[in-house]
């Protein structure tokens, strides 16, 4: 298997990264390196195991159904770039 | 008196504070004091002294009245930057948080306060704790205050090990008494281990993650660093305990940890997994192995051969795993809500130019790994694959447990390397090969600096205990440390 420019081109799109032209073919080898080392998991058996999806052995914990903090908007707003009254702001999305 | 107070362990401070031969002022003080005269070292990135003085100052008035916050109260300590501090910046080391202030503490640092700690400053780290070497923060390489006496390294500046460098450089150079780090892969240990100081990763639970900047959560956990295994068990103490706000969070009673600090290891199972060696490793690495079993059985521990057959996929694993979490977690650095923004025409301009410039280029690349992996069609064939390689490698430990208490590895397969030496990314995470198998499996570990190398730079050994079980995990580092008696030299100030 090997990743191209054109994957990698596609992949930092889905990731939201811009990546220059020049930069495309250098990153493929670079990943596809990583990757190459990555295949030798294909020599595990795991026929049959369970994918583990957290070491903590517990069942999520519950809580009543209540508010139990909010109504701050001035803290929720502090670190925003560009903020306009109580709101974050964005490039125009609909015309 | 200013540089003896710098030379203290936090027990000792803890001794003097209580008894009145100083107080947390000049305790503080002396800190800051040492902190400026190494600022070449490049410990911070954001520096706390006005804090700092003042915290020292609240705990000694508290004292005056007859009372004590906690285990570390007036006690200076750094805060990895990856810790969330209430109206102090936070940033990863990464351009995208540059001049964030988050409006809430921590748990962990809100615990620390609550004991009466007093913060120094945020230290340095590699970008979103994504390194080995802390040599990828934007905001600065840090120095490690060893150099090598000898060989092709002698005289030139060497890396803390990472990510949590700056932690550990700090505490080796004695800018801080103690500092906290986080682990996701090995960044508590490993630069411990560079630095020649105690880095423990409690088990995943132990700690809230909460307020702390998520790297890949399945994994991350914070755990103190320190000079010695008592100071790891007092300032573990302090940051532990349940914490309704991270559902991860265990349940659990802390103990008394600073206890286990030397009981005797009589009849202790040690187990010795043989395939902790790497490619490439120093002979030296391994006789300090065979040395610090042979420290233990001495004092009464019995020495067992024990097996771990899926190790060496554990590193691979890893790294499926980690850039998995850590591309959903930092989905959320979007220009919108805080942070840096670069400018965009157009909304999906917007957030890839912010993320193009505001990430470095190894984060970038964990994030398309990540992105890649996650992606249609491959998702099964890597993701899903990787967590049943885990399940494996935790399958060996639970194994492994059912006859021995603890196992003893070294730390790292190197000592501190050069900053600028070349190295391919996978060479750079091949530095992780022996404390990412107990990341996977959530096992509390330890690193204790226990040898030199042939060129007079620091080695650590590393201790894995069952989950929950620290005090026995103190309890063996306690003896291993009281036997190979290192001793961390007295380094001369590196200033700007």
């Amino acid at each position: 298997m090997a990743l191209d420019a054109d994957t990698v081109r596609k992949i930092a799109f889905l990731a939201r990264i811009r990546v220059d032209d020049d930069r495309l073919e250098p990153l493929a080898k670079e990943l596809d390196g990583i990757l190459g080392w990555i295949e030798q998991l294909g020599e595990v058996d795991t026929d049959g195991v369970e994918p583990m999806t957290s070491v903590a052995d517990l069942t999520l914990p519950r809580r009543a159904d209540a508010v139990t903090d909010g109504n701050d908007p001035e803290k929720v707003l502090a670190n925003a770039p560009d903020p306009v009254e109580a709101f974050y702001t964005v490039p125009k999305v609909v015309e | 008196m200013a540089d003896d107070l710098t030379k203290l362990t936090i027990a000792e401070a803890r001794s003097g504070l209580q008894s009145g031969a100083f107080s947390s002022v000049e305790l503080t003080d002396a800190h800051i004091a040492a902190g400026e005269a190494n600022r070449a070292l490049n410990v911070y990135v954001t520096e706390t002294p006005e804090i700092a003085r003042n915290a020292a100052k609240t705990a000694d008035d508290r004292r005056t009245d007859g009372r004590v916050a906690g285990a570390m109260d007036g006690i200076p300590i750094a805060m990895k930057d990856l810790f969330c501090t209430e109206g102090v910046q936070t940033t990863a080391s990464s351009h995208i948080l540059e001049g964030f202030k988050p409006t809430y503490e921590s748990t962990v640092g809100g615990n620390l306060k609550a004991a009466g700690a007093v913060m120094l400053g945020k230290s340095n780290m590699d970008e979103f704790a994504m390194g080995s070497a802390t040599i990828t923060s934007y905001f600065g390489d840090t120095i490690n205050p060893w150099q090598a006496a000898s060989g092709p390294d002698a005289g030139k500046d060497l890396v803390p090990g990472g990510s949590s460098g700056g932690s550990a450089a700090a505490v080796a150079a004695r800018i801080a008494l103690g500092a906290t780090g986080t682990d996701t892969g090995g960044s508590i240990r490993q630069p411990a281990s560079f630095t020649g100081i105690v880095g423990m990763k409690p088990t995943y639970g132990r700690c809230s993650r909460w307020g702390i900047v998520a790297f890949a959560s399945s994994l991350d956990q914070a755990g103190p660093m320190t000079r010695t295994v008592r100071d790891s068990a007092i300032m573990l103490g302090a940051m532990a305990g349940h914490d309704p706000k991270d559902s991860t969070s265990a349940p659990v009673e802390t103990p008394d940890f600073e206890s286990a600090v030397g009981e005797s290891i009589k009849g202790l199972r040690v187990g010795i997994p043989e395939e902790y060696t790497a490619e490439g490793m120093p002979d030296e690495i391994t006789r300090l192995w065979e040395q610090g079993a042979a420290w233990l059985k001495d004092q009464g521990a019995e020495i067992v051969d024990v097996t771990l057959p899926h190790t060496k996929y554990a590193l691979p694993t890893y790294y499926i795993v980690a850039p998995a979490e850590a591309s959903a977690n930092l989905a959320r650095y979007d220009g919108v809500r805080y942070g840096f923004r670069a400018h965009g025409e157009t909304l999906d301009e917007m957030y890839m130019n912010t993320r193009g410039e505001g990430f470095g280029t190894e984060v970038q690349r964990r994030v398309l790994i990540g992105a890649y992996v996650l992606s249609a069609g491959y998702y099964d064939a890597y993701y899903v694959k990787a967590q049943k390689v885990r399940s494996r490698i935790a399958e060996d430990f639970r194994k492994a447990f059912e006859d021995v208490d603890v196992l003893l590895t070294p730390t790292a397969p190197s000592p501190a390397f050069a900053i600028g030496a070349e190295m391919s990314p996978v060479e750079m995470y091949l530095n992780d090969v022996f404390t990412v198998p107990a990341s996977l499996a959530g096992l509390p570990g330890i690193s204790v600096p226990a040898g030199l190398s042939a060129s007079g730079l620091p080695l650590g050994l590393q201790m894995i205990a069952k989950p929950f079980d620290e005090l026995t995990l103190f309890r063996a580092a306690a003896a291993l440390e009281e036997a190979a008696g290192f001793e961390l030299p007295a380094f001369d100030p590196r200033g700007a």
